[in-house]
């Protein structure tokens, strides 16, 4: 199969025969963010004491029966909604069936034949520096609901692991992108933008650390436009910048693989990242053979329109249409990239703009001054020091005239120690700018006086100066001084 | 639909039960009686008619997201969940060494 709707990436392998190409595909594992388990009342909280979360039905005890959590399907639904894929009305559970220690029941309940939600796409941004030159459709083949397994800890105890079922049974979503990828920055992007997206929609925290989010990377290598090669699949890999590495290494071995007379064997690796390097699980070899077959304990999953419109309706703004009205209001691409890359962030500048600020001024001030302050003081948007009212009370102070931006940054460091507002402090430490001509006047008289050679170079052509006396003028003024006025009252003096 | 003794053996190592060539011999011909009877419903036409997941009219009923809503289908009872494991251990389950 040759694709034909994917733009070129210039990502090459150079292998000792010549050039190669890396397709990659995704299959995202996304915890489902509910209160309860897929299909019992347990808890799915991180963190609890082991086996403390487990019911009855996780156990996989004899003659207890599934019941989907309403809410699971909910956030599942309104996922497949924002990534404008189709969702079915009728899908349904079917078992997977293996043995593994993590695995009570002997099956996973997952959906092989009829999904929740088929296909959709999402967008990654052009990343120039990282060789994206434009932005990239990549598509999503389709969503499905299963149970996520449970936990094994193999350090316990000399000769046996220990088995911990609290994950049992809570939900996943399965997100299978098509092999639609490039290069490992193209993939790189893929995992931040469906987290990105995931976040917004609060059907998942996106919480890589705690295993809320992995992804088994499929990677296969082929001469540039030639058909697919023989894929490997390396399972269960936890961080943006693994897959990135699984996928530059493992393409390395492909083609070093190949051009050493081999071929390449369809099979499940595992990544090691104290090594960097993934490793064939022989063990998982002949498990393939999962003998799918309809969930006899569950019903077909149907869902009525007025299910879906609340699903729907219950969308906030996504990052891409939230990017879009930033840039309609002026605000950079850098700036606008950075401000909806996470839901807080974005939630956090639209109180700003909502409490009066101005979007380009409160864009670069957010980029640059909040951001630097939050990064200094260890702390997340989401528990600053300063809310975004008490924001856009200071910048309507820049914009107003009443402080310069050199005075705003001053406030603002006050603001942070004390937790006062921006106009309090301004007038209690007297810093309000002044456009006073007289007093400013006085102080450039004194100014061109004790600098008169100066003034004698300017007046002879080196204009350059005039920065010079205005720094004099600003710094006389103690930075009170309105720059536009000093500017101007400086060229009628000098000229 | 035939399966050969092959078959069996696969089938019966991927459901991790044990069984003797005797055993396998004579499962051969019993799962292929049952195929081939099964198999007789492939005569009926039914062309054109939805398939049948319930004998009653039911539908799927869904849950709400309470944790621990019903003590028997909830969590906290570890004790137990562990009750019948022959090797609990510091609340966890133990089981031989599994690797990879």
């Amino acid at each position: 199969m040759v694709d034909e709707n994917v733009t070129e990436s210039t990502y090459r392998i150079k292998g000792e025969t010549g050039e190669w190409e890396v397709v990659i595909g995704l299959e995202v594992h996304a915890q489902v963010t509910s209160n309860a388990k897929l299909f019992s009342g347990a808890a799915t909280a991180f963190g609890a004491e082991p086996n403390t979360q487990v019911s009855l039905v996780d156990a996989a005890m004899p003659g207890m029966l599934p019941v989907p959590n309403r809410e699971c399907i909910r956030q599942a639904v309104r996922t497949g909604m924002a990534i404008e894929a189709q969702i079915n009305k009728w899908s349904r559970f079917d078992r997977k069936n293996y043995f593994y220690a993590d695995l009570p029941q002997g099956y996973q309940i997952s959906q092989l034949y009829h999904p929740l939600v088929g296909e959709g796409s999402l967008t990654i941004e052009e990343d120039e520096k990282a060789g994206i030159p434009e932005p990239k459709r990549i598509g999503i083949e389709r969503i499905h609901v299963e149970q996520d397994a449970g936990k094994l800890m193999h350090d316990q105890h000399p000769t046996m692991s220990y088995v911990d079922l609290n994950r049992s049974g809570v939900a996943l979503m399965e997100i299978v992108s098509r092999p639609d990828m490039r290069s490992p920055a193209e993939a790189g992007a893929y995992v931040r933008k469906l987290r990105s997206i995931l976040r917004y929609v609060g059907s998942c925290d996106g919480n890589m650390e705690e295993g809320s989010m992995r992804a088994d990377v499929n990677v296969s290598v082929r001469r540039p436009g030639d058909e697919f090669g023989t894929r490997t699949e390396t399972k269960n890999v936890n961080s943006v910048r693994f897959v990135m590495a699984v996928i530059e290494g493992e393409a390395k071995r492909q083609v070093e693989l190949i051009e050493g007379g081999g071929s390449v064997v369809q099979e499940t690796r595992l990544y090691d990242p104290d090594r960097n390097e993934t490793r064939s699980m022989r063990s998982k070899e002949d498990a393939h053979d999962y003998r799918y077959f309809p969930d006899p304990d569950l019903l077909p999953l149907e869902l009525d329109d007025a299910f879906l419109a609340e699903c729907r309706e219950s969308l906030p703004e996504l990052p891409d249409a939230k990017r879009a009205r930033y840039l309609g209001e002026g605000i950079s691409a850098y700036n606008a990239d950075v401000l909806t890359a996470e839901v807080e962030a974005a939630r956090w500048f639209d109180t700003l703009l909502e409490a009066g600020a101005k979007p380009v001024a409160a864009a670069n001030w957010v980029t640059s001054e909040l951001f630097g302050a939050l990064n200094r003081l260890g702390r997340d948007i989401s528990d600053s020091p300063v809310s975004p009212v008490q924001a856009a009370e200071l910048l309507g102070l820049v914009a107003d005239g009443t402080i310069s931006g050199t005075i705003a940054k001053q406030v603002f460091e006050k603001m942070l120690e004390t937790g006062d507002g921006a106009a309090a402090i301004v007038d209690r430490e007297g810093l309000k700018q002044t456009s006073d001509t007289g007093a400013i006047e006085a102080e450039i008289a004194k100014v061109l006086a004790a600098n008169e050679d100066k003034v004698a170079q300017y007046k002879g052509g080196k204009e350059a100066l005039f920065g010079f006396f205005v720094g004099q003028t600003m710094k006389a003024m103690q930075g009170k001084a309105n720059p536009q006025v000093v500017n101007e009252l400086l060229k009628k003096a000098l000229g | 639909m035939a399966i050969d003794q092959a078959t069996v053996r696969k089938i019966a190592s991927l459901a991790r039960i044990a069984i003797s060539d005797a055993e396998a011999a004579a499962m051969e011909g019993e799962l292929n009686g049952i195929l081939g009877w099964v198999e007789q419903l492939g005569e009926v036409d039914v062309t054109g008619v939805e398939p049948m997941t319930a004998v009653i009219p039911n539908s799927l009923r869904l849950r709400d997201d309470v944790i621990d809503a019903d003590p028997l289908t909830g969590g906290n009872r570890r004790d137990d969940v562990l009750a019948n494991a022959p090797a609990a251990q510091h609340g966890f389950f133990g089981v031989p060494k599994v690797i990879e």
